[in-house]
């Protein structure tokens, strides 16, 4: 089933096509990885998503649903949640409190405050940060950060959650470690699309690619296919190959 | 808490002590709600607000078209509530801006605002001028009272509610706070509002005690600022900083004005900038300072007894 489904999904900046006329879906359940080089549109799409920003044109649904035109906080409770690629975590509040944000918010209903304690409590476990419950978060490294970010998102129980560079600026562990989060995360049912420049992650992990160049869908596929089409190679893969040689 | 319930104590009391008083107390507790209600929103989201003298003027023009009407208490509710659908319809415009764009088009209804009463005025009612029905200042004096303890009560609630959660997480990182469920204009709108209101009152329970004013007067954009300096005085972080911040401000302003004007903000000016400088947290940063060092000393002291016993023994 597709859980979200986009249709000529475009976005200008001026003059500038961030985002031009792409149509993307994602399957229930599945981990789908989105590359491309810097300023292919990565980032904007997961904006256009999460309604960070409106779309110039195009539609999308969300198990069936319209959702262009909706309020960012709406779009979090219908049940898409997502982390930031420079993290923004609510630097006046302990760990915990932040985490506590998204259990009380992110859904339609109402909560009681001793069930959205209990939510933030397991979803911060989830992550393994239980130990920093009360530490102020500015305490925190990037990679706990960043795991405080997807604990917060998890709190708010999405169907959906955007990654946006989770592991950017993490060493060869946290790689591992995040890796391992994010195949936890895909168990628990969540659909996952995920931005990420480490490869080897998304070799590794991700169920389907996709990619973008100057704001176009120029591949999508098995992470066989994609590592194999001499289009991505040629922009992106070899790039990489050549920059590290 | 415990503080709160010697103040009024201490205010219950005051006529005791003789009346002159009374218009010095009840400076304070002006400056204490203002500081209060001005720090519960912008102390909180950050959105640096100068719109104070725009809900406290309000308040006092609200007691001079009803007094002739209508009882305090009801006055008092009016201003209120006019000033909470003003901040309202001004927030809808103003919350959309960010940073210094929103500051100062907050201070643009400080000027703009006393300008239309003006006009009204002249065009319209051709009345120059408010004068109040005189009132005994000592339940002018009571009725603050009252009010600030509302004020306190009402702010309290709403640190500890998801209201206050949802304000700390827009002072966080509103972008976040967004994506994380929050409907960040109704929150700020909301919140902006709700300030306005004991802003409002406080103007109303005040203007008896005024005999005379006009919208210059009522308006000045020095009841904008005295709520900022005395929270960042007392402290912005805590419910009781914006407290003591504004009644020692008021205290030192109607005592010390009088006998050094110029002194005393010039001395007042460089106090601020020393508080802002050592003591980020404000005048309440010093209690746990002053607990560690007295406590430090007492523990001393007493170790030091034990020590002599145990020898006397």
């Amino acid at each position: 089933m597709r859980i979200l489904e986009g249709q000529g999904v475009t976005k200008y900046f001026g003059g500038l096509a961030a985002i031009s006329n792409v149509d993307f879906h994602v399957d229930q359940g599945e981990i789908l990885g989105l590359i491309g080089p810097n300023g292919a549109g990565k980032t904007t799409l997961f904006n256009l998503i999460s309604a960070a920003l409106p779309a110039s044109s195009g539609g999308m649904r969300f198990k069936g649903q319209k959702i262009s035109g909706l309020k960012p906080h709406r779009i979090c409770q219908m049940g898409i949640a997502r982390t930031f690629q420079e993290t923004k975590v609510f630097g006046n509040m302990p760990v915990i409190q932040n985490v506590l944000v998204g259990a009380f918010f992110g859904k339609p209903t109402h909560i009681s405050g001793a069930a959205a304690a209990n939510e933030a409590t397991q979803a911060l476990e989830f992550v393994g940060l239980s130990a920093t419950s009360a530490a102020p978060i500015k305490d925190l490294t990037l990679a706990q950060q960043k795991r405080v970010e997807v604990a917060r998102a998890l709190a708010t129980k999405p169907e959906l959650l955007l990654l946006d560079e989770l592991m950017a600026g993490l060493t060869p562990t946290e790689v591992g470690e995040a890796m391992e989060l994010v195949t936890r995360i895909r168990d628990k049912g969540i659909t996952i699309i995920m931005v990420e420049h480490v490869m080897k992650a998304i070799m590794g992990i991700s169920t389907r690619v996709m990619v973008l160049h100057h704001g176009e869908k120029i591949a999508e596929g098995t992470c066989n296919e994609i590592s194999c089409n001499k289009t991505v190679i040629d922009i992106y893969l070899g790039e990489e190959t050549h920059a590290a040689s | 808490m415990g503080f709160l319930i010697l103040l009024i104590a201490f205010v219950l009391t005051f006529p005791l002590y003789g009346g002159a008083r009374t218009r010095v107390l009840i400076t304070m507790l002006v400056y204490a709600i203002l500081a209060m209600s001005w720090a519960m929103f912008s102390g909180t989201t950050g959105y640096m607000s100068l719109a104070p003298a725009a809900f406290f003027g309000t308040g006092i023009y609200t007691t001079y078209l009803l007094q002739n009407h209508l009882p305090l208490p009801i006055i008092i509710v009016a201003a209120g509530l006019i000033s909470f659908v003003l901040a309202v319809l001004l927030g809808l415009v103003t919350l959309r801006l960010k940073g210094i764009y929103f500051t100062i088009f907050t201070f643009g209804l400080v000027v703009f605002i006393p300008n239309v009463v003006t006009y009204v005025e002249g065009e319209v009612t051709q009345h120059h001028g408010w004068y109040f029905n005189v009132l005994d200042r000592t339940i002018i004096l009571y009725t603050m009272l009252g009010l600030a303890v509302v004020t306190v009560l009402a702010i309290y609630l709403i640190r500890r509610s998801r209201l206050g959660l949802a304000m700390q997480s827009i002072g966080g990182n509103e972008e976040a706070a967004e994506h994380m469920g929050i409907d960040t204009t109704r929150t700020k709108v909301l919140t902006f509002a709700i300030s306005a209101i004991f802003m409002g009152a406080a103007g109303a329970v005040l203007a008896p005690s005024l005999s005379y004013s006009n919208p210059t007067i009522a308006y000045s954009a020095f009841y904008s600022f005295v709520p900022i300096v005395a929270a960042v005085f007392g402290g912005m972080g805590s419910l009781q900083g914006p407290i003591v911040g504004g009644l020692l401000f008021g205290f030192l302003e109607k005592t010390l004005k009088v006998e050094w004007n110029t002194y005393f903000m010039l001395g007042f000016g460089i106090i601020i900038v020393l508080v802002i400088l050592f003591l980020p947290t404000g005048m309440v940063g010093l209690v746990p300072i002053l607990r560690d060092k007295l406590g430090g000393a007492i523990s001393k002291w007493r170790k030091g007894r034990e020590g002599e016993q145990h020898a006397n023994t």
